[in-house]
């Protein structure tokens, strides 16, 4: 029986360095980009007193939303016990927190005042949901970075479920804290809905698995580790739950807004003549997001680690369109002022907004996944986050393969 | 006889290789000393803050009185908007309509689709009893007065946008330019937020709001501002005389600002 081990990854090869550098300067370029915003002020953005949010928004949302589904591979093996999750666990938790530090970078780099943002802390208002997801935010970075500790200090290791639990739990607030940032907005036709935070919670499974994924099988093959059978079919089983459940919630979500005579018109909007956003729904969204990775899964090509990749990334670019379409989508749809009337005036009531993206506010939105990359890449080189080996040997399958996997966290370079 | 309690022995060999390395404790505190340096100054500016939070104050306004305004739209003619003139030239706003510039206040004209009708008159803050944008402010910038005035607090808005999400009136704007003409009674800021205020300074000292005062001026009887809590004002009056209804009353948020004819 093979040893399972964990080990730094070397970071000598040109490839961990063009990786990095190319992380680093869309990190740099970003926070450069926010400094231009800060100096000229969102006029040089597309964003507008109509489309209030814009991309750095799409980003951070997305990004937000997947760290606490990236978690949920840690969360099966610690909460649920399923021990061939168990070594993916590590790499679950880095990258939760990288993703979760990519979205916030967004969010707090496109404030108007990111000076003032220790306002934030020093006077909460906890009326507002958004206050609450300050405290949500933060207190996941801690309880994942005390749970990856735990998972990495052997001696402690017998104590990880505990607080993966917690993790869990927190992480389910988090989602559901962020689904309600537009769920309370009764204002706006395409919001209000309570639907929001559980199917924010069904897509931050997919979405964080499906960034997982990705990162595991591109990472494993540019390191020539050995990826099994077990895991790649395991995954590619949840990763199919996930992408179906999705589907489902998001046909409730908009069945639901047909029903209600008042929320038909967002609901033509989006599905029929809402022209990009129409075009990102269904080309995107369900298409892309749904329908092919679906296919790709389900086919007889779907347990090859290739295919999974290929899926996952589909899935992701279709959580983009997911989170355009509800983000910039449900604010260019006009605000309901006169339910049933034409309205009229100077400030863009009663027409649909436009919103092209600048250069300033897509660099720093794209900024986000820079940050994420430095953190995880910098992450695997520092720490033993990665498995040596995820061949089926090596795996154990909810204990019913043989027991004799041990731990062993390996520091030392290759 | 082998103590049970002994500690399990230790595998020197795994000890062995998890020693870490000179660069990587280097780099591991290196990172724990940027750490501490991007805390300190926010944990002093946090002292220091609280300190002087403590020596403010300032005359709280009374929450006998609830200001608001009664619109008369069967007065309001679409071509008049002398209202919102008054409001950018007292407020230091830009004349200009681009989807950047705030507009505290807008002639809005709302048609019946079915029989053509048609009305036009003023939007602005409603000045909520419960207003989503106080709601939703995460450092409560976004504030109500308790005489009902809606206002923004320039220090505490750290330009988040919510409230321009939650408001079902588009009635906040969000400053994306350098701000010139400034008027020391109407501060604002790039990279905040900001509302009609109902022109606070003006009432406080026993005025009435520049819109108000324009659309008189104007020989019209369109606007009438008052205090709703007291039933002897004209404006409680005339509440009392004839129906009158709010924007999106089904939202449940209480404006403060009533119309007739709409």
């Amino acid at each position: 029986m093979a040893t399972l081990q964990y080990r730094v990854i070397p970071g000598r090869s040109l490839t961990y360095w063009m990786a990095l550098s190319l992380c680093g300067l869309l990190s740099a370029v970003g926070f450069l980009s926010a400094l231009y915003m800060r100096a000229y002020g969102h006029h040089v953005t597309g964003m507008n007193n109509q489309i209030v949010w814009g991309m750095p928004h799409v980003f951070a949302v997305f990004l937000i939303v997947a760290a606490s589904g990236a978690l949920n591979v840690a969360s099966i093996a610690s909460v649920f016990g399923r021990s061939l999750y168990k070594p993916l666990a590590r790499l679950s938790g880095l990258l939760a927190i990288a993703l979760l530090i990519g979205g916030l970078w967004d969010l707090v780099l496109d404030l108007g005042r990111m000076g003032h943002i220790l306002n934030a802390v020093l006077y909460p208002n906890f009326e507002s949901i958004f206050a609450w997801n300050i405290y949500l935010y933060t207190g996941f970075l801690v309880i994942v970075g005390f749970y990856l500790w735990l998972m990495m200090e052997r001696r402690l290791n017998h104590h990880s479920h505990k607080i993966g639990m917690v993790a869990f739990l927190w992480r389910l607030a988090l989602t559901t804290g962020t689904g309600s940032i537009f769920g309370f907005l009764s204002a706006r036709s395409a919001y209000d809905s309570a639907l929001l935070a559980p199917l924010f919670i069904i897509a931050s499974f997919a979405f964080g698995l499906a960034v997982y994924l990705l990162v595991l099988i591109t990472g494993f093959w540019v390191l020539g580790r050995p990826l099994g059978l077990r895991v790649v079919t395991r995954l590619k089983q949840l990763l199919t739950v996930f992408i179906a459940a999705v589907l489902y919630f998001v046909t409730v979500y908009h069945l639901t807004n047909i029903y209600m005579a008042g929320h038909r018109g967002v609901e033509a909007f989006v599905l029929l003549h809402g022209g990009v956003y129409t075009k990102l729904f269904w080309g995107g969204q369900i298409l892309l997001g749904g329908v092919i990775p679906l296919i790709l899964l389900l086919s007889r090509f779907g347990r090859r680690a290739g295919v999974l990749a290929l899926a996952s990334a589909c899935v992701v670019l279709g959580g983009f369109a997911q989170i355009y379409v509800l983000i910039v989508g449900g604010q260019a749809y006009p605000l309901q002022m006169f339910p049933g009337m034409i309205v009229h005036s100077s400030f863009y009531d009663g027409v649909v907004h436009p919103y092209l993206p600048h250069l300033p506010e897509t660099l720093l939105a794209v900024s986000g996944l820079g940050v994420v990359g430095l953190i995880v890449l910098l992450g695997v080189r520092l720490l033993p986050f990665l498995p040596q080996s995820l061949a089926d040997q090596v795996v154990d399958v909810h204990g019913h393969g043989d027991k004799a996997v041990a731990d062993q966290a390996v520091a030392s370079s290759p | 006889m082998k103590d049970q309690h002994a500690p399990p022995p230790v595998d020197t060999s795994s000890r062995k290789d998890e020693e870490i390395d000179p660069t990587r404790r280097r780099l591991l505190a290196m990172a724990g000393g940027a750490v501490a340096l991007s805390l300190a100054p926010g944990v002093t500016l946090f002292a220091r803050t609280l300190s002087a939070g403590k020596s403010a104050g300032g005359k709280a306004a009374r929450a006998s009185v609830r200001y608001g305004l009664l619109i008369d739209a069967n007065q309001c003619s679409s071509g008049c908007d002398a209202c919102v003139r008054a409001c950018q030239r007292y407020n230091g706003l830009s004349k200009e309509d681009g989807p950047d510039n705030a507009q505290w206040i807008r002639k809005v004209t709302v048609t019946d689709p079915q029989t053509g009708f048609t009305r036009s008159f003023p939007v602005m803050c409603q000045h909520c009893a419960k207003p989503a944008c106080v709601e939703v402010c995460p450092t409560g910038a976004s504030f109500r007065r308790a005489d009902g005035i809606v206002l923004v607090d320039k220090h505490r808005c750290i330009g988040c946008r919510y409230c321009l999400m939650a408001c079902p009136y588009k009635a906040r704007s969000f400053v994306a330019h350098d701000v010139t003409d400034q008027k020391p009674w109407a501060p604002r800021g790039k990279g905040s937020a900001e509302g009609c205020t109902l022109c606070v300074e003006r009432v406080d000292k026993g005025g009435i709001p520049a819109c108000v005062a324009a659309c008189s001026s104007q020989g019209k009887k369109v606007m009438l501002f008052g205090n709703l809590h007291d039933p002897q004002s004209p404006i409680a009056r005339r509440l009392a005389q004839y129906p009158t209804t709010t924007i999106r009353a089904d939202l449940g948020m209480e404006p403060g600002v009533h119309y007739r004819g709409i």
